[in-house]
């Protein structure tokens, strides 16, 4: 039923080689962890436990795969069925996204043969944010490759499979736009729980609200983002029109994250904290800058219509929407006593893998199966 | 139809502004109360004369490592709790360093533990349920066969007890568990069946309160019978009693702690943070309690969802159907 058609071509491109090259230096540090423990590749500590891993890969990634939530949410949900060729594109990054972060979570939490406690009803404790969190990207993933699985269908003509998936597909829909409401709003209550060790300027009973509204707007900056680039890379045609669209609703969007961050920021004392000069406050007004220049340049009728703006906005406010989530997570949080961190080779080595795999596979994915839309009547008529 | 829609988006907006507002933790969870029997350790930092025997003893008792520390691999010389030392003495010191107990000039000693928090974060923290909090003692204890080793308990812990085995293929969460396996049996910790001035005291939280009392009405250079061990050990030690400082430190910290402290220098120059009365824990799980209300929320928006998809995906494909009928039509 989708116009969507597999891309084809050349899979062993100059990207796809660095990036499994990248794959195989992953797997080395992979290895030697679960040999020797994560103390022999990372710089991890009883003061800092969780490092790059959780914040980058979990907490910035995830945020990153949030395309398929947004644009699931607007054509689902708001019924804006303008933007559906959009949608494929981003639930396979976000599948992607989704799936490395549980890669990422199986290296990271120390027993993971014991993992299947989450599933046991007696070992469940309901008042742990972190089961919540578990629990939603647990069953997000498995949701998400559900939500693609279209495209299998489609490739293979999975005619049995398609007719019981057609039954339950709305079903699926509405939990991939619950589920990421859910535990995108979770990573900030996660952090409140940190207490006097997060700084005040993170530390705030709004963060649940700050963490989904950012989820929302680097959803969407993403889609923008990955778009461009794509549509670039395999000559899809002009899908501008759609972005500008999309990002006139994050204009929206990201003006009520700003007000309500520098409102909540205002009323709890901490604006001299902020303006100090201090590393803190100057961590706190550059997430805040950047996520400010995408909003300038996005209020622009004109910019909104010009690919390159378009392109610069999307990365300013993924930057910003990343360093708010590192500064909650780890720039932010000081646990006293002199601890220090920083990520270790080791450690950068499994996130760049994670995202060497995420570009792969989704360089991958895009040529076998049918994914994109491609916008080019004229050309293609001729 | 426009209208319902309309109506589940304020909804939807109406549970956004839940999620902004402060929530009165205190209405939305009840805080935990210290059980009936607790039982916990008074250290008394004027009493201790840093001969550190509880250090040994405690290794001792729950089959640690010595932690060794520079070139010697002879004795334990911990500088810190570790993955390997559950039990520490720290000393405190300034300027000359020569009077016990004083702030200038002086040292004084301190003994680093988990508290047993009255409302422990690492207990909520926990998504499995490996920290659980005994219902009669109180004692927060770990069970490995159930910790997946994600380290939330360490960055919820405000004291920074919980350690890690970074070094082990397969790591466990290690922190004291106020040999929880002696006191089953009827027993008292290791560090205070050894610690010979009554320094570490063990005994029923409510009693040691009692004694805490007692030792602030004290009048300091007069000499008094300390109970040493444990309060009904009977055994006594008589010694000046200190100024203390009129604060007994885990009274009332974030809920209360069933570790106390007593001393005669300020807490804060031990590195003991001056905490609230309210846990931080009440507030993020009085936050998520009132977001989800027992899940109720969720499973209501999740039947919007799926009402308004199911709707809107027909719409979408309406248009689409009607083009390729005929391609439907064949395949079924």
């Amino acid at each position: 039923m989708s116009k969507a058609k597999a891309l084809g071509g050349r899979i062993f491109t100059p990207t796809f080689t660095i990036c499994l090259i990248i794959t195989g230096f992953f797997l080395y540090f992979a290895a030697k962890r679960f040999i020797f423990g994560i103390g022999s590749i990372a710089n991890l500590n009883d003061g800092f436990p969780w490092g790059i891993w959780i914040a980058y890969d979990v907490v910035v990634g995830s945020a990153f795969a949030c395309g398929g939530y947004v644009m699931a949410l607007m054509v689902y949900v708001l019924n804006k069925g303008e933007f559906h060729p959009l949608v494929r594109p981003a639930l396979l990054a976000s599948m992607f996204g989704y799936t490395l972060a549980g890669v990422s979570v199986f290296l990271d939490i120390g027993r993971y043969l014991n993992a299947y406690n989450l599933y046991l009803p007696w070992q469940m404790n309901f008042h742990s944010v972190m089961f919540e969190v578990a629990m939603c990207i647990g069953t997000y993933i498995f949701v998400l490759w559900l939500e693609f699985s279209p495209a299998f269908v489609e490739k293979w003509k999975l005619k049995n499979f398609g007719t019981i998936l057609n039954k339950i597909v709305f079903a699926l829909i509405a939990l991939g736009v619950l589920l990421p409401t859910m535990h995108q709003s979770s990573l900030g209550t996660m952090m409140l729980m940190a207490g006097f060790k997060l700084d005040p300027l993170w530390h705030t009973s709004s963060l649940p609200l700050l963490f989904l509204l950012t989820a929302l707007f680097m959803g969407f900056a993403m889609v923008i983002f990955e778009g461009t680039i794509s549509s670039r890379v395999y000559d899809l045609g002009d899908e501008t029109s759609m972005f500008s669209r999309i990002s006139r609703i994050m204009t929206w969007i990201l003006g009520f994250y700003l007000v309500i961050r520098f409102q909540n920021i205002f009323m709890r004392g901490e604006m001299g904290h902020a303006f100090s000069g201090s590393f803190m406050g100057n961590m706190f007004l550059l997430e805040n800058l950047l996520l400010v220049i995408g909003l300038v340049i996005l209020s622009s009728a004109a910019n909104r219509s010009n690919p390159r703006a378009l392109f610069i906005a999307a990365v300013a406010i993924l930057l910003g929407g990343s360093l708010f989530r590192f500064n909650t997570y780890i720039i932010g949080f000081d646990p006293g006593t002199g601890w220090k961190y920083f990520p270790s080779v080791g450690e950068q080595v499994i996130t760049y893998g994670l995202i060497a795999m995420e570009i792969a596979a989704y360089t991958l994915f895009v040529k076998i199966f049918p994914v994109f839309e491609v916008h080019k009547p004229v050309e293609s008529n001729q | 139809m426009k209208i319902k829609r309309r109506d589940f988006l304020k909804g939807a907006a109406g549970s956004l502004a839940l999620l902004s507002l402060d929530v009165d933790s205190s209405q939305a969870r009840t805080v935990q109360a210290l059980p009936p029997d607790a039982v916990g350790i008074l250290y008394d930092s004027t009493l201790c004369v840093g001969c550190n025997a509880c250090m040994p003893a405690c290794k001792q008792a729950n089959n640690m490592q010595p932690d060794f520390t520079g070139d010697q691999e002879v004795w334990d010389n911990p500088q810190d709790l570790s993955s390997d030392t559950l039990n520490i003495i720290k000393k405190y010191s300034s300027g000359t360093g020569e009077k016990k107990d004083s702030e200038v000039d002086g040292y004084a000693f301190i003994k680093r533990q988990c508290l047993h928090c009255i409302d422990p974060s690492c207990v909520t923290a926990c998504p499995v349920s490996a920290l659980t909090k005994d219902e009669s003692t109180g004692i927060v204890t770990y069970n490995k066969d159930a910790c997946i080793g994600c380290r939330y308990c360490q960055v919820a812990c405000p004291y920074n007890i919980p350690k890690f085995e970074w070094d082990s293929p397969y790591p466990e969460i290690v922190k004291c568990q106020l040999c929880s396996h002696l006191v089953e049996k009827g027993g008292i910790s290791a560090c205070c069946s050894v610690c010979p001035t009554g320094a570490s005291l063990f005994g029923k939280v409510s009693d040691l309160i009692v004694e805490t009392r007692r030792r602030l009405q004290m009048k300091s250079g007069r000499i008094y019978d300390f109970p040493v061990s444990s309060l009904d050990s009977g055994k006594f030690h008589q010694y000046k009693a200190a100024k203390y400082v009129h604060h007994v430190y885990g009274k009332e910290e974030l809920g209360g702690t069933q570790v106390m402290y007593m001393s005669a220098v300020n807490y804060e120059k031990f590195g003991l943070p001056a905490f609230p009365k309210e846990s931080f824990v009440s507030m993020a799980s009085g936050i998520q309690y009132a977001i989800y209300k027992g899940m109720v929320y969720p499973l209501v928006v999740l039947a919007g969802l799926i009402f308004m998809v199911k709707k809107n995906k027909k719409e979408d494909e309406g248009t689409h159907i009607e083009k390729t009928t005929d391609a439907e039509g064949g395949q079924s």
